[in-house]
C-alpha cells in the first residue's frame, strides 16, 4: 500500500522528533496503515473483541513469565520449593504467579472464542486462507508452550501429565521408544527434561509473538471481515475520513481502539474475579494434585491434563488400541488439530457468514461446539465404559463437522447476501 | 435438532458428574474462619506442640506466621519455637525422610500445602476419624484415610473410638465397611473441645497453605472497584467517539 512518500503526499511532512524519525523509519506510514488509516468494517460488534484481548494476554504472559523466571529454579530438586518461595517470600510473587496461571487458561478461552468467531463469520475463506493458517500455527505453538510450562511447577500433575503426553511419542511405530527418550532426554521425566522444557517454555512465547506479527500483517493485507462476511473493499468507496476508503469502513484508531479498551476493562474484571477469588477455579486452572511435589514413585489415582487439552485427550482415549498399539489414538488426536489447516478448502459455500449459510451449516457448527465442550468434560473424568462410548460418539461428531463440510455446504440453500454491511 | 442436541448435552452433564464423584466417605464441614486470629493462634500452638515433631511446614517462616497471626516475638520464641530455630527460619524439623520410611512405611509428608491438595474439610474429618484396629501396626486405623501409616497422635485427648460396621456383625465375608464411629473411652477433652481443637488446627493449616489469602481477597475488591470506575470512563469514551458512526 502506501510507502512513506504517499503518506507524506497526503499530509504535510511532520516536523520535530516524529519528522526526524520518519525520515529514517516509516513511523507515520506504519501508524497510518495499521491504525489511523486501517479501515475496519463498522459492524464488527461483540465477537471482534477476542483477538485484541488475546494479544493483551500474550503480553501479560510474557511479562509475568519473565518476572517468575527471576526467582524460579528449573531443577528437579528445587523447582517446587522455588514456586512456593515465589508465592510466599517474593514481594507480590503470589500475584504475579496467579496472573500467569490464570492468564494461561484465559489465553485459551480467548483463543477458542476467537476461533469460534472465525467459524461463524467464515473468516478462513478466500482470500483469508493464509491468515487462518497462521492462526492455526499460533494455536499449535500455544499448546506446545502450555505443555512445556505445565511441567515447571514440578507438582504431581505436572510430572505425570508430562509422562503421559511424552509417552504418546512412544506409540509411533518403529522409532517410538527412541523418539520419546529423545524428547525427554532421559528414560523418565527427570531434571534434564525439566531443564529443556524450561528453555522451550521461555523461547516459544517469542515465536508466538513473531507469528502474531505475521497474523496481523496478513490481516491488514486482506482486511478484517465482519458478521455479514461482506468484503467492504468491494463495496462503494468514500467515507468522511477518505475519498478512497471503503464506505462501510471506519479507521481502526480511534474507533476500535476505544472500543477494545472498553472490552479490555470488562475482561480485566472477569479475569480479576477469578484471579483474586478463585485462582484454582475449582481445580480446573490449578489442579489439586499439583500442590504435592512430583514423586516418580507415586502415580496419582487419576491423571488428567489441564482443561484446554482435554478435548484431544478424550479423543485419544476414545480410540481403541489396534494390535496393542496406541498409535491410532495418537493419529486421531493430532488429526483433530491438523484438520483445521484444511478448513478453507473444505468449505464450499458461496457465502462466508453463518448469517447467510443454511441450517445444515448451523447445525454442524452447533454440534461441533457441543462436541468440543463435552469432550473437554469427558477428558477430565476417569475412563469408564459409558464415558468411552460418549467420547467415541462426540469424536465422530467433531470430525463430521470438517469431513462432511464439502457436502453440506454444497447441499444447503443459502440466503441472499446484502450489498452493504448490516448492523 | 440443534436445540435437542444442546438440551441432550445439558441433561447428560450433571448425570455424568454424579457418576464420577462420590467415592470415599463423606467429609464433615470444618467451618473454618481465617479471620479468627484467636483460633489461628491456638491452631499454631497445637500444631507446634502436637504435630511438628514429625510434620514440617517447610515453606512457612516463623516470623511471617507471627506477624500474620498477631503473635509478639517474645511469645513466638517462648511458646512456638522449639530447638535453636531463629524467627526468620522456615518451620522445618529434624526428621529425615528415611526416619518416616522406617517408622511408618512412608515418608512423613510436609503439611505446608495439605489443605490445597486435600480440602480443609478432609483434614478436619481425618483428624476425627481414627478408630481402634488391632490389625494395624499402631493399633489404629482411619475411616477417611484407610490403612494410614500415621498413629493417632491425639488419642489421649480424643479418647478411643470403635468402628460401626455395615451389615451387622459376626460373619467376616468380604471387606468390612465402616459406616460410623463411636467413642468408647473418653479422652482428656470432651467431644466438643476436641472438635474445636481440630478445627483450630485445620484453620491454621489452611492459613499456612496460602498465607496471603485474605490479602488476595481484599486487594481484589479494590481492583474491581477501580475497574468499575474505568468501565464508566471507557464506556462513555467509546460512546462519544462512536456517535459519528452510522
Amino acid at each position: 500500500m502506501s510507502s512513506d512518500t504517499t503518506a507524506s503526499a497526503a499530509a504535510p511532512a511532520p516536523g520535530g522528533l516524529v519528522g526526524w524519525l520518519d525520515k529514517r523509519f516509516p513511523v507515520m506510514s506504519v501508524w497510518n496503515d495499521h491504525l489511523a488509516q486501517y479501515y475496519a468494517p463498522k459492524n464488527m460488534g461483540f465477537w471482534s473483541f477476542f483477538g485484541s484481548l488475546a494479544l493483551v494476554v500474550l503480553v501479560l504472559q510474557i511479562v509475568t513469565g519473565l518476572w517468575l523466571a527471576m526467582s524460579y529454579k528449573p531443577s528437579a530438586a528445587e523447582a517446587f520449593a522455588s514456586v512456593e518461595y515465589i508465592m510466599r517470600d517474593v514481594n507480590w510473587g503470589w500475584l504475579i504467579r496467579y496472573m500467569h496461571s490464570t492468564g494461561a487458561s484465559f489465553f485459551f478461552i480467548l483463543v477458542y472464542l476467537h476461533m469460534f468467531r472465525g467459524l461463524m463469520w467464515g473468516s478462513y475463506k478466500n482470500p483469508r486462507e493464509l491468515l487462518w493458517i497462521i492462526g492455526v500455527i499460533i494455536y499449535l505453538a500455544m499448546m506446545a508452550t502450555a505443555f512445556f510450562g505445565y511441567l515447571l511447577p514440578w507438582g504431581q500433575m505436572s510430572y505425570w501429565g508430562a509422562q503421559v503426553i511424552v509417552n504418546l511419542f512412544a506409540a509411533v511405530p518403529g522409532v517410538g521408544e527412541g523418539l520419546s527418550t529423545w524428547v525427554r532426554g532421559d528414560y523418565v521425566i527427570s531434571d534434564t527434561t525439566l531443564n529443556r522444557f524450561f528453555a522451550f517454555h521461555f523461547l516459544l512465547p517469542f515465536v508466538i509473538a513473531a507469528l502474531v506479527f505475521l497474523h496481523i500483517v496478513a490481516l491488514h493485507t486482506v482486511g478484517s471481515t465482519n458478521p455479514d462476511g461482506i468484503e467492504i473493499k468491494k463495496g462503494p468507496k468514500g467515507n468522511k475520513w477518505s475519498a478512497t476508503a471503503p464506505a462501510d469502513g471506519i479507521p481502526f484508531h480511534p474507533y476500535y481502539t476505544v472500543k477494545d479498551v472498553m472490552g479490555l476493562v470488562v475482561f480485566a474484571a472477569i479475569f480479576s474475579l477469578v484471579m483474586f477469588y478463585a485462582p484454582e477455579m475449582g481445580g480446573l486452572f490449578l489442579e489439586a494434585p499439583n500442590f504435592q511435589p512430583a514423586d516418580p514413585l507415586k502415580t496419582p489415582e487419576h491423571i488428567a491434563p489441564v482443561w484446554y487439552f482435554t478435548p484431544y485427550y478424550a479423543m485419544l482415549r476414545a480410540v481403541p488400541p489396534i494390535a496393542g498399539s496406541q498409535f491410532p489414538g495418537v493419529v486421531v488426536m493430532f488429526g483433530a488439530i491438523l484438520i483445521m489447516f484444511l478448513l478453507p478448502w473444505l468449505d464450499r459455500s458461496p457465502v462466508r457468514s453463518m448469517r447467510y449459510k443454511g441450517n445444515l451449516s448451523r447445525f454442524f457448527l452447533a454440534s461441533f461446539v457441543v462436541s468440543f465442550v463435552v469432550l473437554a468434560y469427558l477428558g477430565l473424568q476417569p475412563a469408564s465404559d459409558l464415558y468411552t462410548l460418549l467420547s467415541q460418539i462426540f469424536t465422530v461428531v467433531y470430525f463430521a463437522f470438517f469431513l462432511l463440510m464439502p457436502i453440506y455446504t454444497k447441499l444447503e440453500k443459502t440466503k441472499p447476501v446484502p450489498e452493504r454491511v448490516t448492523a | 435438532m440443534k436445540k435437542f442436541l444442546i438440551a441432550g448435552a445439558l441433561i447428560l452433564l450433571p448425570f455424568t458428574a454424579g457418576a464420577a464423584g462420590g467415592h470415599g466417605p463423606a467429609l464433615e464441614p470444618a467451618n473454618i474462619d481465617l479471620k479468627d486470629k484467636a483460633s489461628l493462634q491456638r491452631g499454631a500452638k497445637y500444631f507446634t506442640h502436637y504435630c511438628m515433631g514429625c510434620h514440617s511446614l517447610q515453606y512457612m517462616r516463623y516470623n511471617r506466621m507471627a506477624a500474620d497471626l498477631g503473635i509478639p516475638e517474645d511469645e513466638l520464641q517462648e511458646n512456638l519455637i522449639f530447638g535453636d530455630a531463629k524467627p526468620g527460619d522456615l518451620m522445618t524439623n529434624a526428621l529425615r525422610e528415611e526416619d518416616g520410611e522406617q517408622w511408618f512405611g512412608t515418608a512423613i509428608p510436609d503439611l505446608s500445602l495439605v489443605t490445597r491438595w486435600r480440602e480443609p474439610d478432609w483434614v478436619y474429618s481425618y483428624l476425627k476419624s481414627y478408630y481402634v484396629d488391632d490389625s494395624r501396626p499402631y493399633g489404629v486405623n482411619n475411616s477417611i484415610f484407610p490403612d494410614v501409616g500415621m498413629p493417632h497422635a491425639l488419642i489421649n485427648l480424643q479418647g478411643i473410638q470403635k468402628p460401626i460396621y455395615a451389615g451387622g456383625h459376626g460373619h467376616e465375608t468380604g471387606p468390612q465397611h465402616v459406616v460410623g464411629l463411636e467413642l468408647v473411652e473418653p479422652g482428656e477433652l470432651t467431644v466438643e473441645e476436641y472438635d474445636n481443637m481440630v478445627r483450630d488446627i485445620t484453620n491454621f493449616l489452611t492459613y499456612v497453605g496460602e498465607p496471603y489469602q485474605l490479602e488476595r481477597r481484599s486487594l481484589g475488591l479494590y481492583v474491581l472497584l477501580f475497574l468499575g470506575l474505568m468501565f464508566i470512563l471507557a464506556y462513555y469514551l467509546k460512546k462519544e467517539f462512536w456517535k459519528d458512526v452510522h
